[in-house]
């Protein structure tokens, strides 16, 4: 188990900044989630780490020593591919045992270490098998057993679930977390989907354009946006940002309620809603409109669960109402988050 | 619609139907096929049954007729103690030349797939004898191997190998010829086994060569247990071409060596041009090039099928 952190790490190509200056820690043994979209480093920031690609400027300290000019089988690492990186040609037994081979561990001890792996993922009948014998779900297992089998001290995931069906996508999730927890190692996991960066991550990093945007708990990321970035990339639909003399007010669509529902909670703001159109989605209801009140140009999303049964039609106006605690506020010109103004 | 309104009709339906003729899967499918059916059954399948059907006949260049005399004149091809020389050197010239190229080819194609500068020229260097016709390739090896003017005897005396004066006989001696032939069959075949093993190197993706990287194993180890079993199929490919090319090749000994000294680096493709061609004895000739069918067609599927069982899915 170790510690990794980053020192004003920058990767330039030509004239484009995957890496931008990241300072960023982990805990021990914690599982933190690079979040961002497709383009903004997040993946460039895990290979530098892992010391597949060389950093322009700046060091990587795994378990406080600077591993920055080493080479990946020198930093305790282990990583696991999007495309599970899989030898196409050898057995799940020879793929899980390759990296032992690789370290020089003495033949007598393979066995042990690959089926006590293999039994940590409940892959023990598949030994025997080729890759290409197996499911999506099995190839992440072997991929994670073989990355287990020499007890790395970080483990690196480069979005293992994005080659998964959406079914097996939750179920992987919540293997991941279970067994992140079990083998406590600390795990670096890059995703571009808020929903797997949410349920597993003890923390969140969101990077856009080479940067930290925000580091913090989901419980941060989701309820104090640092900026407006951060509001609007994390939660779907993203919040709602209304232009208000050169300060944006946000709230997220399932905190802009019809008024009855809001009740007494402080700092309660009425606003009338100026309906367009409601979209029925099972178990929810989106409501697309206006709040000329505060800005008439921005359009606003409501999400009300499927429990609100209040009738909404298009081309009405509907008071609705949003709790003080769930409005934020950030600079129209910086993007970054303000303190709490009055609104009328 | 009255009956004249449809007779009026009709031609504009026909057309119509013409008009949609090629988008029918049964119609365009042969109608693109054709010409290349017909290519090869002009230049491939025609001189092939003409050729087995010499071999089972008497016929010479000066004969007007042709008559069907079995099997003999196979047994008078086996007879002649040339043919066995032939038969071997076939055999020993693709072996030895097509084991060099999959050594030379596949450290080539490592080293050429790496960045260091003037790449690109290097690549352009290595490839050129693949764009050298074969008898113009041959004429210029025919002079690199001259016993008197040969750049190699000059080298070897400036290396102080020979001693002032002496020289190697290239071409001469059968051994020294023998190599030389298959020095210029691996010579000539390299470069198009090199772009192929490259082509295969390229497409291993960079996910397993990162994985490789971080489970740490280092050059022998990758080479050995990941980058050749993984480029073995494409290696295969290379080889078959390879085995055909220098197989069937007749253009080498021709200019090269004229199957000198003696008979000694006749090989069957060649063999068969001067028995049937310059001898005139066209029905031993074919028997003789009908000889290497068997063997090319049997090469060919022996290695499909390997190439596809190492096949990674």
């Amino acid at each position: 188990m170790a510690v990794v952190e980053t020192r004003d790490l920058r990767k330039h190509f030509g004239d484009t900044h995957a890496v931008d200056g990241i300072d960023l820690a982990t805990a021990e043994g914690e599982y933190l989630v690079l979040l961002g979209p497709s383009g903004c480093g997040k993946t460039t920031l895990l290979r530098v780490i892992a010391g597949l690609e060389q950093p322009t400027e700046g060091d990587v300290l795994i378990g406080g020593r600077v591993v920055t000019g080493l080479p990946p089988r020198a930093r305790k690492i282990a990583m696991v591919f999007q495309s599970y990186a899989l030898y196409p040609h050898k057995t799940v037994y020879k793929n899980i045992v390759f990296p032992l081979g690789a370290q020089g561990v003495p033949r007598g001890e393979w066995d042990a270490k690959v089926n006590w792996a293999a039994d940590v993922l409940g892959i023990r009948p598949l030994l025997q098998r080729k890759p290409r014998q197996l499911s999506g779900g099995e190839r992440q297992r072997v991929a994670l057993a073989r990355a287990l089998v020499r007890d790395p001290h970080v483990f690196l995931l480069d979005e293992p679930l994005s080659n998964l069906d959406a079914k097996l996508r939750a179920a992987a999730r919540e293997d991941l977390k279970e067994f992140q927890q079990r083998v406590g190692i600390t795990t670096i996991y890059v995703t571009h989907d808020q929903i797997e960066a949410m349920g597993l991550g003890d923390r969140i990093a969101v990077l856009n354009a080479g940067q930290v945007q925000q580091v913090g708990t989901p419980q941060d990321i989701y309820d104090r946006p640092q900026n407006t970035f951060v509001a609007t990339f994390v939660g779907s639909p993203p919040m709602n940002l209304l232009d208000r003399d050169g300060t944006l007010v946000g709230f997220r669509p399932e905190a802009f309620l019809p008024g009855a529902l809001v009740g007494d909670a402080p700092g309660r703001l009425t606003l009338d809603f100026h309906v367009v159109r409601a979209e029925y989605l099972g178990s929810d209801r989106y409501v697309y409109g206006t709040v000329p009140a505060i800005d008439p140009e921005s359009r606003v999303i409501a999400k009300l669960p499927s429990t609100v049964t209040t009738p909404i039609d298009g081309d009405t106006v509907v008071p609705f109402a949003i709790a003080g605690a769930n409005l934020h506020f950030f600079d129209a010109t910086t993007g970054e988050r303000t303190a709490a103004e009055r609104v009328p | 619609m009255s009956v004249l309104d449809e007779v009026a009709a009709r031609p504009t339906e026909e057309r119509r139907r013409r008009r949609y003729l090629f988008d029918r899967e049964r119609v365009l499918g042969p109608a693109l096929l054709l010409p290349a059916v017909l290519y090869l059954v002009a230049v491939v399948g025609y001189p092939l049954v003409l050729a087995i059907l010499y071999a089972f006949s008497d016929v010479t260049t000066g004969s007007q007729t042709l008559h069907l005399v079995g099997w003999s004149t196979f047994r008078s091809a086996i007879d002649d103690p040339v043919f066995g020389t032939a038969l071997r050197n076939s055999f020993l010239f693709t072996a030895i030349s097509q084991a060099c190229v999959v050594v030379l080819s596949t450290v080539l194609a490592f080293v050429l797939t790496q960045d260091f500068r003037g790449k690109w020229f290097f690549r352009f260097l290595v490839l050129l004898p693949w764009t050298t016709p074969v008898a113009l390739s041959a004429v210029i090896w025919l002079w690199m191997l001259d016993s008197i003017f040969s750049p190699f005897n000059w080298l070897l005396v400036k290396l102080h190998v020979l001693s002032p004066g002496g020289h190697v006989v290239w071409l001469g001696g059968e051994h020294l010829a023998i190599s030389s032939v298959i020095a210029l069959q691996t010579w000539r075949i390299l470069p198009l086994a090199t772009v192929i093993v490259m082509a295969g190197l390229s497409s291993i993706p960079q996910d397993i060569r990162d994985a490789t990287e971080v489970d740490g194993a280092r050059f022998w180890r990758r080479t050995f247990q990941i980058d050749l079993p993984l480029l073995a199929p494409v290696i295969l490919v290379a080889v078959l071409f390879g085995i055909v090319f220098t197989f069937a090749d007749m253009a080498v000994i021709f200019i090269l060596t004229g199957g000198a000294p003696g008979n000694g680096t006749q090989v069957l493709a060649s063999w068969a041009f001067y028995k049937g061609i310059n001898g005139g004895n066209l029905a031993v000739g074919a028997a003789d090039a009908v000889f290497m069918f068997p063997v090319l067609l049997a090469l060919a599927a022996i290695v499909l099928r390997f190439a596809r069982r190492s096949e990674v899915g």
